[in-house]
């Protein structure tokens, strides 16, 4: 038997797209975030929402990650702004040369802000960088406030934490206790953001959009 | 679901590695940190089921899971992070950084030496 050291990144290739397109947004300074949740927590309506809020004040181009069909795409595309949708086929999260290849098919010029939707899954995205700024993880009520310390990766890893369908807190039909999912997201991360909001109501977008701006502005500079 | 990628992507390397030094792999080393989300078990199957009918196949993989470490903001103890009770050992304190996860690495592969032998 021979033994021989490797040491070498089991990922490299992936880290290696994910460092040209961080570099890519750095050069161009555009902001680029990369949603990440479970199936069903609102990724979509929150992107629609935003982009609606924030017409006018800041330009949004959408990358939309979905295992089949563009039926997420056709609702972003029903708010005017750009979107490209990438098909990962089975795949369970996006890779960066993916982001690589749909960067070239947005008006990037003339954005301020990217955001990527990946695909619906709590656990298989937080482990590919896809060379974005920064991460921002939702959780809906109705999938539990245990969520932050089941799933401590994504928490420990995401600049914000979106905590939508708030809306469903006032009739009691959905035990969450929005305190425990803050303490355990800031316990393995200190400095998340967190907002409570519905995307479907519109509580709390305001805040998430002003971080957005706030945001986008710090890039530019 | 993941882990097919990450075998994919081992057993290119494993494979070129096999090629270069002409010898048959048997074991491959690799590690990773804790906030890594990768099954050892579901990693197995997908290299299992991907190295049939390649020189990789019957490879034995061993995974290590690296423990996170964080620097602790009040008395800056660098400290291995318990998950289920996140403190400072030294001062008690919950205000810490996380340091940067253990990236997922193939730290040594193992290879027959005989059917080198065999060749020659």
């Amino acid at each position: 038997m021979k033994k021989i050291d490797i040491g070498k990144k089991i990922l490299g290739e992936n880290e290696k797209y994910a460092l040209e397109n961080l570099l890519f947004f750095t050069k161009k300074k555009k902001l680029c975030l990369n949603i990440i949740s479970s199936p069903g927590s609102g990724k979509t309506t929150i992107l629609a929402r935003t982009i609606n809020e924030l017409k006018g004040k800041i330009k949004i181009g959408v990358i939309e990650g979905d295992i089949q069909t563009d039926i997420d795409a056709e609702r972003i595309r029903a708010t005017g702004a750009p979107v490209v949708q990438i098909n990962t086929e089975g795949a369970c999260h996006l890779s960066a040369a993916q982001i690589s290849g749909a960067l070239k098919q947005l008006p990037v010029e003339d954005l301020d802000l990217i955001l990527i939707e990946n695909v619906g899954n709590l656990v298989c995205p937080s482990a590919f960088e896809l060379g974005e700024n920064g991460k921002i993880v939702v959780l809906s009520v109705p999938e539990g406030d245990d969520k932050p310390a089941k799933y401590p990766a994504i928490f420990a890893k995401s600049k914000v934490l979106l905590i939508n369908k708030i809306d469903l807190l006032n009739g009691g039909q959905v035990d969450f206790d929005i305190e425990r999912a803050k303490a355990d997201a800031r316990r393995l991360n200190k400095a998340i953001e967190i907002f409570p909001i519905s995307a479907r109501r519109g509580d709390g977008i305001t805040n998430w959009c002003d971080w957005l701006v706030k945001s986008v502005e710090k890039c530019a500079e | 679901m993941h882990e097919t990628m990450v075998a994919q992507s081992l057993m290119a390397i494993i494979a070129e590695h096999a090629e270069k030094n002409n010898a048959k792999p048997v074991s491959a080393k690799i590690s990773c940190g804790m906030l890594n989300p990768v099954s050892d078990e579901i990693l197995r199957f997908a290299f299992e089921a991907i190295a049939k009918n390649t020189p990789c196949e019957g490879v034995k993989l061993q995974v290590e899971h690296k423990p996170i470490r964080a620097r602790c903001k009040n008395c800056d103890a660098n400290f291995e992070v318990e998950l289920s009770l996140p403190e400072c050992p030294k001062c008690g304190g919950d205000d810490f950084e996380l340091l940067p996860d253990a990236p997922l690495i193939l730290e040594e592969i193992e290879f027959q030496t005989e059917s080198r032998n065999e060749k020659n």
